[in-house]
């Protein structure tokens, strides 16, 4: 198993852990599945990883987005599906910084192409903007890979928290309209989770 | 003639659709439903709608009715498996599921062409309660 099917494994452990947490998350401002679904489509790629052998890194990403697509059943799976697939398309096979703030910019513009959402929306963007803009900003500083990342951290986690407050605009949650407000968002919860995990591997 | 493509996250809400839809139109219109996912949850699946969009692409273009959320975002991905000129013939219209696919559905029937059974699609029209 290489590194990027390691690091897909404990972003599928995670999920597959926090089921219940995302269901529940997701019940108090929407259709309740969002960890069921997520589960479901993680477990998928665990089983996938099984039997399959990749050559390249961009190549596991792929395979991890297909899956999502096919596997997930709500919004979530397009939208990763996309993100992933985004993501693969300009990953290179060594990590460094700059390829980190294009593979961010990549998930962005294809989260928003699927999903026609922006930043403050109440969605997975909340989490994810703030991330890949605390890397561009280290990545134009100069700063080291290990210290943008670290920041890059921070910034998505309180990117999700952020959420808290907002009303949403976006996904079965904007039918509760000023309801939504005061509940942590799903998607930017497991939006987190993936940044978290990705960046606890590597450092 | 236009063919009709019913999106839901429920297979019964999809297949009740399209057994009302029908019920209702004169002759044979191109007509499928796609709903739930294939482990038989609720959801959408974009391969099972591509599956259906194949289908129907001797259509002469295709109507897409389809709920909200995940069945619009899994339509359009699914369309990104055709060429740019399959794709233009693929319509998601802005109108009510049940009463959309019935009217959609009767005007194909008529024999109109796409941009006809899209004009007959008035969603505020359509919302109307008829008696």
């Amino acid at each position: 198993m290489n590194k990027t099917e390691e690091v897909f494994n404990k972003i599928a452990d995670k999920i597959i852990d926090n089921k219940q947490y995302l269901t529940k998350l997701d019940s108090a401002i929407g259709d309740g599945d969002h960890g069921i679904n997520m589960a479901r489509g993680f477990s998928e790629v665990k089983e996938e990883f099984e039997s399959a052998e990749f050559d390249s890194n961009s190549a596991v990403v792929k395979k991890v987005a297909m899956t999502l697509i096919s596997n997930v059943g709500g919004a979530s799976g397009p939208l990763y599906g996309t993100a992933f697939l985004q993501a693969s398309k300009v990953m290179e096979e060594d990590l460094s910084l700059k390829n980190a703030v294009k593979i961010g910019e990549a998930v962005i513009e294809g989260i928003k192409m699927r999903g026609k959402a922006e930043q403050g929306d109440k969605t997975m963007l909340d989490a994810i903007i703030p991330a890949v803009n605390a890397l561009k900003e280290d990545y134009e500083a100069g700063v080291e890979l290990e210290e943008a990342l670290q920041d890059c951290l921070e910034a998505a986690e309180e990117g999700k928290e952020s959420t808290i407050p907002l009303v949403a605009k976006k996904g079965r949650a904007s039918y509760l309209g000023e309801r939504s407000k005061g509940h942590q968002d799903p998607g930017a919860t497991s939006s987190y989770m993936i940044i978290e995990t990705i960046i606890k591997e590597i450092i | 003639m236009v063919g009709i493509l019913i999106v839901s996250h429920s297979k019964e809400v999809a297949q009740g659709a399209k057994e009302l839809a029908a019920e209702m139109m004169q002759g044979d219109v191109p007509l499928e439903a796609v709903g739930g996912t294939k482990d038989g949850r609720l959801g959408t699946d974009s391969n099972l709608i591509y599956e259906a969009l194949t289908n129907l692409n001797n259509a002469d273009g295709v109507i897409i009715l389809a709920d909200m959320g995940s069945s619009v975002m899994n339509t359009e991905l699914a369309f990104e498996f055709f060429s740019e000129e399959e794709q233009e013939k693929f319509k998601i219209v802005n109108a009510p599921l049940v009463e959309g696919a019935i009217n959609a559905a009767l005007q194909s029937s008529f024999g109109k062409d796409l941009d006809e059974v899209i004009a007959a699609l008035d969603p505020v029209e359509l919302a109307q309660k008829k008696v």
